[in-house]
Formats: structure tokens, C-alpha cells, sequence
């Protein structure tokens, strides 16, 4: 063994020292992978489901359980968000699907129109759960997302078949200040979407967070309590919801879905 | 506690429990301030750190110790990060693994335990020059330090701002029917700079030997 | 143009590393007894994180991230090597200080010397590396890193030595002898922290 201090014995320990933690590094992520993206795809899942109002906020579920309903009542499919057309079923594994990768991939997404919600890419296909009653469809569940203050805000929006009134919403992935912005992880902020209207008589994307409190849905449909201390981000949320309704969003296929269009 | 006592030697015995009050990383050393004040929003999250920190400062330290009359001088600083920076990524993974929803808020944190400078002090300054036991106890003793202020600011600061202790409601808040209006402030970053100040305040008028002379 | 004006801005004043992510916090507290040192140490961090964001961004975007390498063989579409990042960010940021190092050493020997241990502590600088990291889950972009990496170290730099300034400015006052030192100086980032919070109100 060559002396302490010598070159060789140097970068002899030094290359050691490099493959030993390689390989810690690499077998830890490597075989730890599958668990993670399983982890991943239970958690947004959950949170479809929670969005339709198929699960109590706080309840814990296994895979399993997720599984069972999505496969008894969940047809998840995807749409093309420039013309509002469904992807055949046969064509692509919609349960699958990635949005999230696809949007950051050249090769499946585009730029955005110019919009408010710092969206800079759109992918180009967006996914879509059609929540089932018996055969016929009870609620739709689209994918939102926005620049909010501090950070992308991921959510998922449960519309009524009409595509007009709330069912339901959850913000699943936030980096907003917790107990200001935060709040919009809060379900109870959240269940006072219920019941309110995301389109105006023209069906224009009109639903707002306003500052102070909104009245009942019934009678104030179009405006949601805003967050006391958040303004950035309750403003963040009215621009991503709207982005998300209109045409550049699903607005052309939620027009597609209610006007009956074979699809 | 017995056993661990007679298991251990006086001088391993110190070297645990010293860094828990006396020799405190947060409170005497001022090491390991950064991520101590942003993850104590909650002490789910300041649990999940604690714990973090103590296996890798343990782990690490161990490792340090075990290849220390290997090491050349000229690169000991690079070596001690690489095996660091190795622990956190795997514990990284096997958060992500595991605990997902807690580790989307954690994120960029786990990656800072590698610059701790806890874990790095205490690699460079006791694990080189002492024995892998020995270096092995001083990592969990600092680890426990360091869980147990986070433990503490955390409890003040969930408790006092949003009423609730490990998510569980103490304090009912006024916006969920109850009496407490919670204390904004304490969500806030500054706030855990006042509760450690405050800390450091009792733990230096209890132990006034700690106490810095002009 | 804006888009960047609106970055730096952030990124000085309103996601301020020290103040309002707590970053730094040893070096912060460590090196801030005297404003001469502080400027040396903020300095030292304005180029250390100006030089090393906008590497790094450069490393994952053609080395680590998912379907980088593709520039060397579309067969390795698929390799994602991401969970490399820590340990390469490190790489770069030891190398650079080492670097800094250097410099300071031959050109301003006085400033080594008072700065002694805290120069190589940069690199285990929460703020350095945080850049890094921040910089990874943001997506940004080379000139956004480049703005990114200049504009959170001038944050830095501001802080320590605003805070160097207070702390010469009470070496007469009377504080409680638990509070002496150490506790007053957490009080007083604590205070200045939430003077910067002023600035999140600010749309941008």
C-alpha cells in the first residue's frame, strides 16, 4: 500500500470512496423507484377522489381501496386540449398518463397562449376522470395548475355533468405560506366551492376569489370566500381556474360533453 | 436508561448526553440554525427532520471514524461530504418512497441536512479524531440536541398558531367553531427566531456558565 | 426584460435567503459582529452562488435531467439521473470556493485571515446550495439562473451586513445577561425578518 500522503494512494482511496457511495447511492434509487412512483400516483388518486367527493378529507386509504373504485366507477381518459376531442381508449393508457412529465417534453406539448396564470407550457393532451353513476356520468374531474406566490399550485377540479356547477376541488400540491395561501390545501376552505357556478350565462369562465366573504352558491354562485392574508395567492387561484375552464384549457371539451357531441 | 449505562463508559456517556442540554447544537453551538427554523411550522415535519439529522449525523460520523487513518489530509473535506451527501440522498429516497405527502413539503430541506452544518462540524471537528463508538454516540447525542429544539419550537409554534399538536386539535379555532384566535405570527419564519432566542435566554439563566461575558 | 427585473427583485428583497428563508444562518450569525467582515463574507457568497446556480443549471440540464444525455446518443432518452444532483451540486459549489479560496488569499490577505474558517464554510453554506436547489425545482432556465444566482447572494450579502451594523451599533446597550451575544442577535434577525416581510404585500 503506497504511503498516506502520496498521489496515488490519493486518488486510489478517493476512487473507493466514489464507487462505495455510487453504489449505495444508485441501489437505493434504483430499487426504490417503483415505490415511489406507485407513492406518487396513490397520492394525486387520492386526491381525484377526494376532489369528486369519494372520499372524507382525512381518511386514510390503502391502494387497494383506491383501486377498487376507480375501477368500479372511475373512467379516466384523456382529451386534446386544442380541439376538446377525446383520445380514443384503445390509443394510449389514460390511467397511466404522466401530464405533469408530458408537459415538461418538447415532443408532447406546446407553448401557451399568452395567458395570466404563469402557465408557460400546455401539454398537449390533458386527462380527464369521468366520475360514473351506474352507466351514466355523474361528475368530470380535470387537472388545474398555476403559478401561485411561491411556487406551481396542482389541483383537480370535479364539475357536475351540466359542467357548470362545482362538486368539488382539492389543491394537492402547494407551496404557498402554510396557514395563509396554505389554506387552500384546507378542506373546509375547499367544500365552499360546492354548489357554485364556474360559467356565466355565455359561457364565459367567471368564477372568482373574492376578498372578504361570498354569499351562499344559490345565490352568489360566481364568487368564492377569499383567504384573510392571501391575496396573491386567492388571486392566483381565480386566474388558473378561469385559464383552465376556457378554451385554452378544457373549456373547448367540457363544450363538446355537454352539447352531447359523440365523442 | 439503566442498561444503556452500564453498557456505555463514563466518557461515552458524555459524549450521548452532553449534546442534549449542555452542549446543545442549536442553542450552545449555533450549528444547524437553517433548516431548524423553516420546518418547525409543524412537528410532524420537525419530527421527520430530527430524525433525519440524527441518522445521518450518527451514520456519518461513524463512517468518518471507521476510514479516518485511511483518509489523506489533502481531501478529508470532500470525502466527509460524500459520504454525507450519500446518506441524505438515500434518505431522500426512502422518504419519497414511504412518506410522499410529507416529503412534497420537505423537499429542498432533506437536501440541506447535507450542508448541516451539525453534520459537517461534528464529522470534522470530533468523528476524525475519535473512535467509531465513540463518534457513533457523539451523532446521535447531537442528532437528539438538534430533534429536541425543533421538537420544542415546533410545539410552540403549531400549538400558538394554529391551535393543534401533531394535527391534533388542542386549542379550537375560532374559524372551526371554537374560542382560540390563532396567533398569524407564529406561522410566520421570524417567530422561530424569537421562540430560539427565548430558549436560549432560560437555557443560559439556568446554566449561567453558558452565558457570554462582553 | 420584465420577467427578469421581477426576478432579481424577488430574489433580493422578497425571497430573501437569509431573512426569509432562513438560509445561511451560521455564517449569518457567525461573521456578523463587524461590518468589515461582513462585507468580506457577502463578497465572498455574491460570487460563489453567481458562479455556481448557472453551472449547475448548465450540469442538470445537459447531464442529470431526465433525457439530457440525448445530445450524446438518442438511446439514452430514458436515463434520468436526477437523483445525482445533490452530490454534483456539492462538487461544483467545494470547487468553486476552492477557487474563491484561492483568490482572496493572494489578493486580499488581511480579509483571509479575518474571514479564516468561515471562507471554506461557504461551501457547506445553506444559501449556496439552496440556490442550487431552489433553482432545480423552479425549472429555471440559464439566464434566469444566471439573475437568480446574482440576485440571491446580493440578498445575502444585504442582510449580513445590515445586521453587522445593528449588532456594532449595540455593543453599548444594556442587554440581560442570558440575552447577551447570541440571543439578542437571533432577536434582532427575527425583527429584521419581519421588516422584510413588508415586501411579499408587493405584486410583481
Amino acid at each position: 500500500m503506497p504511503k498516506r500522503d502520496s498521489t496515488r494512494y490519493t486518488i486510489l482511496f478517493a476512487t473507493v470512496v466514489c464507487v462505495v457511495c455510487a453504489l449505495l447511492v444508485s441501489v437505493a434509487a434504483v430499487s426504490l423507484q417503483p415505490r415511489q412512483a406507485a407513492a406518487a400516483r396513490l397520492y394525486m388518486e387520492k386526491n381525484v377522489l377526494l376532489a369528486a367527493g369519494l372520499l372524507e378529507p382525512g381518511t386514510e386509504v390503502t391502494a387497494q381501496e383506491v383501486n377498487r373504485v376507480f375501477e368500479e366507477s372511475i373512467r379516466v381518459r384523456l382529451v386534446d386540449l386544442a380541439t376538446g376531442e377525446l383520445v380514443p381508449e384503445d390509443k394510449v393508457d389514460a390511467r397511466g398518463y404522466d401530464q405533469r412529465k408530458a408537459r415538461g417534453d418538447p415532443a408532447t406539448s406546446r407553448v401557451a397562449p399568452p395567458n395570466n396564470a404563469g402557465i408557460g407550457r400546455l401539454p398537449n393532451l390533458g386527462v380527464v376522470y369521468f366520475i360514473m353513476k351506474g352507466d351514466a356520468v355523474d361528475q368530470v374531474v380535470i387537472a388545474v395548475e398555476g403559478l401561485g406566490m411561491w411556487g406551481t399550485i396542482y389541483g383537480f377540479l370535479s364539475l357536475d355533468r351540466d359542467t357548470n356547477t362545482v362538486r368539488g376541488l382539492t389543491y394537492y400540491d402547494q407551496k404557498e405560506t402554510p396557514g395563509l395561501g396554505g389554506e387552500i390545501g384546507n378542506p373546509k376552505w375547499q367544500a365552499l366551492w360546492r354548489g357554485r357556478k364556474s360559467y356565466d350565462d355565455k359561457w364565459n369562465a367567471r368564477i372568482t376569489v373574492i376578498k372578504g366573504q361570498a354569499g351562499a352558491p344559490d345565490v352568489d354562485p360566481l364568487r368564492v370566500d377569499g383567504l384573510s392574508g392571501a391575496t396573491v395567492t386567492s388571486n392566483a387561484i381565480t386566474r388558473l381556474m378561469q385559464f383552465w375552464l376556457s378554451d385554452n384549457g378544457y373549456g373547448k371539451f367540457l363544450r363538446r360533453f355537454r352539447e352531447g357531441t359523440k365523442t | 436508561m439503566s442498561a444503556i449505562g452500564t453498557l456505555l463508559g463514563r466518557e461515552e456517556r458524555k459524549v450521548l448526553f452532553d449534546p442534549l442540554i449542555l452542549n446543545n447544537p442549536i442553542g450552545v453551538q449555533v450549528l444547524g440554525i437553517c433548516s431548524a427554523l423553516a420546518v418547525t411550522t409543524r412537528m410532524d415535519k420537525a419530527l421527520v427532520m430530527g430524525i433525519g439529522v440524527t441518522l445521518v449525523a450518527a451514520l456519518a460520523n461513524l463512517a468518518v471514524s471507521l476510514v479516518r487513518s485511511y483518509t489523506p489530509g489533502s481531501i478529508r473535506i470532500i470525502v466527509q461530504l460524500s459520504i454525507i451527501a450519500s446518506l441524505v440522498i438515500v434518505f431522500d429516497q426512502v422518504l419519497k418512497a414511504t412518506l410522499y405527502e410529507l416529503s412534497l413539503e420537505l423537499s429542498v430541506f432533506v437536501g440541506l441536512i447535507i450542508t448541516n452544518c451539525i453534520v459537517m462540524g461534528r464529522a470534522e471537528g470530533f468523528a476524525m479524531q475519535n473512535s467509531p463508538l465513540r463518534s457513533l454516540l457523539d451523532g446521535i447525542g447531537n442528532g437528539l440536541g438538534y430533534a429536541l429544539v425543533l421538537l420544542l419550537v415546533g410545539f410552540a409554534r403549531e400549538l400558538l398558531g394554529a391551535g393543534k399538536v401533531f394535527g391534533i386539535t388542542v386549542l379550537p379555532l375560532v374559524k372551526d367553531g371554537g374560542w382560540y384566535v390563532p396567533n398569524g405570527l407564529m406561522l410566520l419564519a421570524p417567530s422561530a427566531l424569537f421562540v430560539i432566542a427565548l430558549l436560549i435566554w432560560a437555557l443560559r439563566t439556568w446554566k449561567p456558565q453558558l452565558q457570554e461575558k462582553d | 426584460m420584465e420577467h427578469f427585473a421581477n426576478l432579481a427583485v424577488r430574489s433580493i428583497f422578497l425571497e430573501n435567503m437569509a431573512l426569509a428563508y432562513f438560509l445561511g444562518m451560521c455564517s449569518f450569525l457567525a461573521c456578523s459582529k463587524k461590518v468589515e467582515t461582513a462585507i468580506g463574507l457577502g463578497a465572498a457568497v455574491v460570487f460563489v452562488q453567481s458562479l455556481t446556480v448557472p453551472l449547475n443549471n448548465l450540469l442538470l440540464h445537459y447531464l442529470l435531467g431526465e433525457g439530457a444525455l440525448t445530445w450524446i446518443s438518442p438511446a439514452l432518452a430514458d436515463v434520468n439521473l436526477s437523483f445525482l444532483s445533490f452530490i454534483l451540486f456539492i462538487g461544483t459549489i467545494a470547487a468553486a470556493v476552492q477557487i474563491v479560496e484561492m483568490t482572496v488569499d493572494r489578493y486580499a490577505p488581511k480579509l483571509y485571515t479575518t474571514l479564516g474558517v468561515f471562507l471554506p464554510l461557504i461551501a457547506v453554506n445553506c444559501v449556496i446550495l439552496g440556490g442550487s436547489l431552489f433553482m432545480q425545482e423552479r425549472d429555471y432556465g440559464f439566464a434566469e439562473s444566471v439573475v437568480f444566482g446574482v440576485g440571491s447572494g446580493l440578498g445575502f450579502a444585504i442582510a449580513i451586513v445590515a445586521l453587522a451594523a445593528i449588532r456594532e451599533k449595540m455593543t453599548y446597550s444594556h442587554v440581560p445577561d442570558g440575552l447577551k451575544g447570541l440571543g439578542i442577535t437571533f432577536i434582532s434577525a427575527g425583527l429584521m425578518s419581519l421588516a422584510f416581510m413588508v415586501f411579499s404585500g408587493i405584486q410583481l
